[in-house]
């Protein structure tokens, strides 16, 4: 048996997804979380069910590529369970009508049902029962109230057989189940909705976003730094030095193997950056420079989400995101691709034209550095002063601008306008939201450090046969001659399409100036997105468009670089 | 009694209330508004307007729903009193 879990935007399908069957999924304060489908089971007496976590729809004719595959789905299932939202009954009944009219049985959960309460919402639930003709169970997900009744009705699920109505005769159906099942009564303005009303006026609004973003951005730098200066350097340099170099005498200090595993030892010293083998670089870098970024980001990024702050920034963002072929809904492509290109690229989907996702994925892999890169460009850049990261992030916010700007111009098609739903702000769970960091950290680490490892060991084998240097010649005039660069950080290049936290800490040992490093990082970020989302693009967009943005991402990066090397 | 005037969603005053009269657009337009429960005979308020021709934002039954200006413009209301 096979069960979609199906309602409008953000009413909390994800949230009870995992009530249901257990698997951890990303669930946030936005329309538009869930882009993919995931899939989880459930036990069902003595049958094991498939529980499918559909994309949000407002409705069955769908407007954008989410809700398409919503739509889509439905045909595959056998069981519909329609998570409804209590606080905004009248709306998500669009839905449940149309579900009723398709030969499918359905149960209705009535989720965020402890808000309506304080809301002032009454609903006469066994009224509603009878109108539907479906079963009708109250639900609080995030605490899990109702979970168990939901489960014990999925059998109970019928189809009611509704006539199949036009769209007016359903609002018509609707204003009248409504009239007969719920009462609003008055009440005051919470403090929480004047923050709501105040975050998006334009003076108000502005001055927010100005504090959450600036509180956001010192804040991932106040964490990230404090990990690594009193918990991972220390532990690096006291506990894991020490058994590098008895193993570096072990294994005679020197050679092929040694070089490998633990790289070259000057002066017996651990360098390790610069010492690149499996276990110096190889683990520092993904643990001990990048983790702590990416656990201070996402940390970040979920309160963001998780209060609700996100589709507000959008509102505020919509002017100037038209300038570049977009609208203010694409901020949050945009910041997810802070963290990782590839989430970034695949929730592009929640914006609805082809046009606006070619330019939303091609600006996220030019000019959003991850951040894994990020923590790299601090952490080697910021060695020779702040001022040189902010030519970094100066330039690729200008990239940005100026790039999307000329997108918007040349590309062809039509971006539509900005209409979203702004969610009620909400006070994060510490638990949903620590679960939901260490879901994206456990990504990370899973993810990221065996292709971290395995290409120390590539450039490792390339060197040892003198790959690097016969493309280092042959590429002398493009580096050299057009950046700036020395031959060699050809390699740092060519590496950054596996990994470019990798590439960037390659350049460390080149005793580059720090206008070069500039060079190097910005070159690195935007030149050619790395192989994860290649991948992303290549399937979201389709092989032109991947060669288009291919071919933008390349001419951007030799002007931009060459531009740097000049004035640098 | 003031004449009943109709104005666009742009037109309105932040804090004002009225009654969707009509929406001007096609059927994809129209569909896509439902859908956020924003249709004829609607009762709704606008909350905000962003500078530059920003989206207006409003209040609809329990939701708020940001509509870019194009759209807000061909949205025609007709304002009611604000009753206190």
């Amino acid at each position: 048996m096979k069960i979609l879990l199906m309602g409008n935007p953000n009413v909390g399908k994800s949230v009870i997804f995992s009530r249901l069957t257990g698997v951890r999924v990303i669930a946030s304060n936005y329309p538009g979380t869930t882009i993919g489908y995931t899939q989880g089971f459930i036990k069902l007496g003595e049958e094991r069910a498939e529980v499918i976590d559909v994309p949000g729809t407002y409705t069955l004719e769908p407007t954008c590529e989410a809700e398409e595959v919503a739509s889509q789905m439905l045909d595959t299932g056998d069981v519909v369970i329609n998570v409804v939202n209590a606080i905004n009954l009248e709306r998500n009944l669009y839905l449940t009508l149309q579900l009723l009219e398709k030969n499918i049985p359905v149960v209705v959960a009535l989720n965020m049902w402890d808000d309506t309460r304080h809301r002032g919402i009454h609903i006469d639930l066994d009224k509603l029962r009878e109108l539907l003709g479906v079963p009708v169970i109250p639900t609080v997900a995030v605490t899990g109230q109702g979970i168990k009744e939901l489960v014990e009705n999925i059998p109970r699920a019928i189809s009611p057989d509704s006539p199949v109505r036009s769209r007016d005769e359903r609002w018509a159906a609707i204003g009248s189940i409504i009239d007969q099942i719920q009462r609003v009564t008055h009440r005051h303005h919470s403090w929480f909705e004047r923050l709501e009303d105040a975050s998006v006026k334009p003076l108000t609004g502005g001055i927010m976003a100005l504090a959450a973003l600036g509180g956001a951005f010192m804040l991932i730098r106040l964490i990230g730094e404090s990990l690594i200066n009193y918990a991972l350097d220390p532990l690096f340099n006291n506990l894991w030095a020490p058994v590098l170099l008895r193993l570096s005498n072990l294994m005679g200090g020197s050679g092929f193997l040694h070089d490998i595993v633990i790289g070259k030892i000057a002066g017996g010293e651990v360098n390790f950056i610069e010492s690149f083998g499996l276990l110096s670089a190889g683990l520092y870098v993904p643990l001990a420079m990048v983790l702590p970024y990416v656990i201070a980001f996402y940390l970040i990024l979920g309160l963001l989400e998780d209060i609700g702050y996100l589709p507000r920034l959008a509102i505020l963002m919509d002017t100037i995101m038209h300038r570049l072929g977009l609208h203010g809904y694409a901020i949050i492509p945009t910041l997810l691709g802070f963290g990782c290109n590839v989430p970034a690229v695949l929730s592009t989907r929640i914006l609805e034209s082809k046009r606006e996702r070619f330019i939303a994925a091609t600006l996220i892999s030019i000019a959003i550095p991850c951040a894994a890169l990020q923590a790299m460009i601090i952490g080697l850049v910021g060695e020779h002063g702040g001022q040189y990261v902010a030519i970094v992030y100066g330039t690729l916010f200008l990239v940005w601008i100026i790039l999307g700007f000329i997108l918007n111009h040349t590309v062809k098609g039509f971006s539509p306008e900005l209409l979203i739903e702004i969610p009620p702000y909400r006070l994060p769970s510490w638990r949903a939201t620590l679960q939901k960091l260490w879901m994206r950290v456990y990504g990370f680490l899973v993810e990221a450090v065996p292709i971290i490892l395995g290409a120390v060991l590539v450039i490792n084998i390339l060197y040892f046969l003198g790959v690097f240097d016969a493309i280092a010649d042959f590429t002398a005039p493009l580096i050299t001659g057009l950046w700036g660069l020395p031959k060699e950080a050809v390699t740092a290049i060519v590496i950054g399409f596996l990994r470019k936290d990798v590439a960037l800490g390659m350049m460390a040992p080149l005793g580059l100036t720090a206008g070069q490093l500039v060079v190097g990082s910005v070159v690195l970020t935007m030149f050619f997105p790395c192989i994860a989302t290649f991948v992303v693009i290549l399937r979201e967009l389709g092989v032109v468009s991947m060669l288009k943005a291919t071919g933008v991402m390349v001419t951007a990066a030799l002007v931009v670089g060459g531009i740097l090397n000049l004035i640098l | 009694m003031p004449e009943r005037k109709q104005l666009t969603l742009t037109q309105m005053r932040i804090g004002q209330s009225g009654v969707v009269i009509q929406i001007q657009g096609g059927h994809g337009l129209v569909n896509r508004l439902n859908a956020l429960g924003i249709r004829a005979g609607k009762r709704i308020t606008k909350l905000s307007s962003m500078i530059m021709r920003g989206p207006v934002t409003i209040q609809v039954d329990g939701a708020q729903v940001a509509i870019g200006f194009g759209m807000a413009h061909r949205i025609i209301v007709e304002p009611v009193q604000a009753i206190k």
